[in-house]
């Protein structure tokens, strides 16, 4: 298995690493995957004023790919707003990191997990 | 010539080699017998009528005896083949096939090698019965579960004798006894055991064995299957020919891979038992160091029924591909399904009942001739270093920090 530079450097260089108080209420939590599948994704979004998120945080159990999908997600989603960040495609994922097929579906956890920190924090505030 | 323990030139980015069940380099001693045979005596040991063949039989005939002497076998009773793929093949394929009106069912076990497994497939596509016996939690099989499930129409029991990946020795004198008593032939894939541990093939009642050139730091493309001859064991060749083998694989023998695999099981045969002992001082160097310095570390297969030059080791909460790129330092392999083509964890693994969580957890690391104290110690550091960091990005560990009990929560599949 030979690795893109791009995920050689969010696996040796995660970015955002670590977790936001779940109970917060500016804060969405998402937690998607299964360790029966050899992935979990944690993905937690903080949002600010006018919907826009401020800061990200992941915790990933999972392989090279899996982290380094995670890790870059959390770079996007900074500084964008909910609709914009529920709006980024696992197909952008998997190509800025060269993903090879058989590694698509860390791509696609990644987008789910975006979705599922959103829904989180929609749900907290009524929605 | 560069050994390849040797830890000082680590810097120059050539891993730790710690994956001896996947291969074994040749010993420059096997390296050394068989060069003349591919310039010099490059003869073929079937040319009759001069010198050439004379010279190459002679050697080939030569290591025959070696190879049938460190299992306790007569040197008539050795049949080359290309591996030990291939001997597994020819056993199963060839035993049920000459057999077949009168006898139509197989049992063998789930932790079997592929081709043992797979070969029990294609035969039950041809008509045969195949009974795949579970093994318990530490990875040994039950005899009275073997005993149970021979009937009046099995032809032949197969369990192989130490498994690759969590090196487990199976109790091959006692499936030995049962299988004599019941009247079925007794085979077993001994690739990764012949070598590591004293066998007989007399003491041990077993009427087909598989042996690998590779695994006893000989040549690849080469192997053995002993054949019983008393009572004799016919088989059906797979390979039709010239009839070379006494019929049972035709084709030259390619002397110089013949002449390795023979050195390599004398070398074998000799520095076994010293071996052994040396690598289950570093077995337990290995083991001991990773558990002192971290929690959560769990050891796959019977603790005292193993070969100490297998470690397979679950590291809770950390995901083994990911762990594998931490650990570029060192050769090993996993039992991830990431690192398999398909996404299921190891089959071999699942058997013991491992959770699939934890098989996504695990390493392989095999030890060897040339692995040193150096390449211990810094394995357990680089491995120690490299889990501790993935607990640190690890959701599962958080939650066990926590107190959580992962096996709570209802995961989304996707």
């Amino acid at each position: 298995m030979s690795y893109s530079e791009k995920v050689i450097d969010h696996y040796e260089r995660p970015r955002n690493v670590g977790s936001f108080k779940t109970d917060d209420s500016d804060v969405g939590t998402g937690l998607v995957g299964a360790p029966a599948c050899g992935d979990v994704m944690k993905l937690q979004i903080r949002v600010g004023a006018g919907g826009i998120i401020e800061d990200a945080k992941f915790k990933t159990f999972g392989c090279g790919s899996a982290i380094a999908s995670s890790s870059l997600v959390t770079e996007w989603v900074k500084g964008k707003t909910l609709d914009e960040a529920a709006n980024i495609k696992n197909t952008e994922i998997a190509q800025h990191l060269a993903l090879p097929p058989v590694k698509i579906h860390c791509s696609v956890l990644a987008e789910d997990a975006i979705k599922a920190a959103i829904s989180d924090y929609k749900k907290k505030h009524g929605a | 010539m560069t050994m390849v323990g040797d830890t000082k030139n680590m810097d120059a980015r050539r891993p730790v080699y710690l994956d001896y069940q996947a291969t074994t380099p040749c010993d420059p001693r096997v390296v050394d017998a068989m060069l003349p045979y591919f310039t010099e005596k490059f003869g073929n040991p079937h040319s009759r009528n001069h010198a050439y063949g004379w010279e190459a039989e002679e050697a080939v005939e030569q290591a025959r005896g070696e190879v049938a002497a460190i299992i306790g076998a007569d040197a008539k009773e050795i049949v080359f083949t290309s591996g030990a793929t291939e001997s597994n093949n020819l056993a199963l394929k060839g035993a049920a096939r000459f057999h077949k009106d009168r006898k139509d069912h197989l049992i063998t076990v789930v932790t079997e090698h592929k081709c043992v497994l797979d070969s029990c497939r294609h035969l039950e596509q041809e008509g045969f019965a195949v009974t795949y016996l579970p093994v318990k939690s530490n990875g040994l099989i039950d005899p009275e579960a073997l005993a149970a499930a021979i009937t009046e129409r099995t032809v032949l029991v197969s369990v192989m004798a130490v498994n690759n990946e969590i090196g487990v020795i199976q109790p091959l004198a006692e499936i030995g006894r049962l299988c004599r008593r019941a009247g079925v032939f007794f085979h077993t894939d001994a690739a990764q055991a012949v070598g590591k541990m004293p066998l007989d093939v007399n003491a041990m009642n077993i009427d087909l064995m598989s042996i690998s050139g590779h695994k006893i730091y000989g040549p690849k493309g080469i192997g053995a299957l002993y054949v019983r001859r008393r009572p004799r064991v016919r088989l059906q060749a797979l390979i039709n020919g010239g009839g070379q083998e006494r019929g049972m694989r035709s084709g030259t023998l390619p002397a110089p891979l013949i002449v390795g695999m023979g050195e390599a099981c004398r070398i074998a045969r000799i520095e076994m038992a010293d071996e052994a002992d040396r690598l289950r001082r570093l077995h337990d160097r290995l083991l001991t160091g990773v558990q002192q310095r971290l929690p959560d570390v769990y050891l796959n297969g019977d603790c005292e029924q193993r070969i100490p030059g297998n470690l397979n080791l679950s590291f809770a909460f950390v995901e083994g591909e990911g762990l594998m790129m931490g650990i570029k330092g060192i050769a090993v392999s996993s039992g991830s399904a990431c690192t398999s083509a398909s996404l299921e964890p190891s089959y071999v693994l699942r058997a013991l009942g491992v959770d699939a969580e934890m098989a996504h957890t695990s390493l392989r690391i095999g030890l060897g001739r040339y692995t040193t104290e150096a390449d211990i110690d810094y394995a357990v550091d680089h491995i120690v270093g490299a889990v501790s960091r993935l607990r640190e990005l690890s959701p599962l560990w958080e939650m066990h920090l926590e107190g959580i009990d992962i096996k709570s929560i209802q995961w989304a599949e996707h």
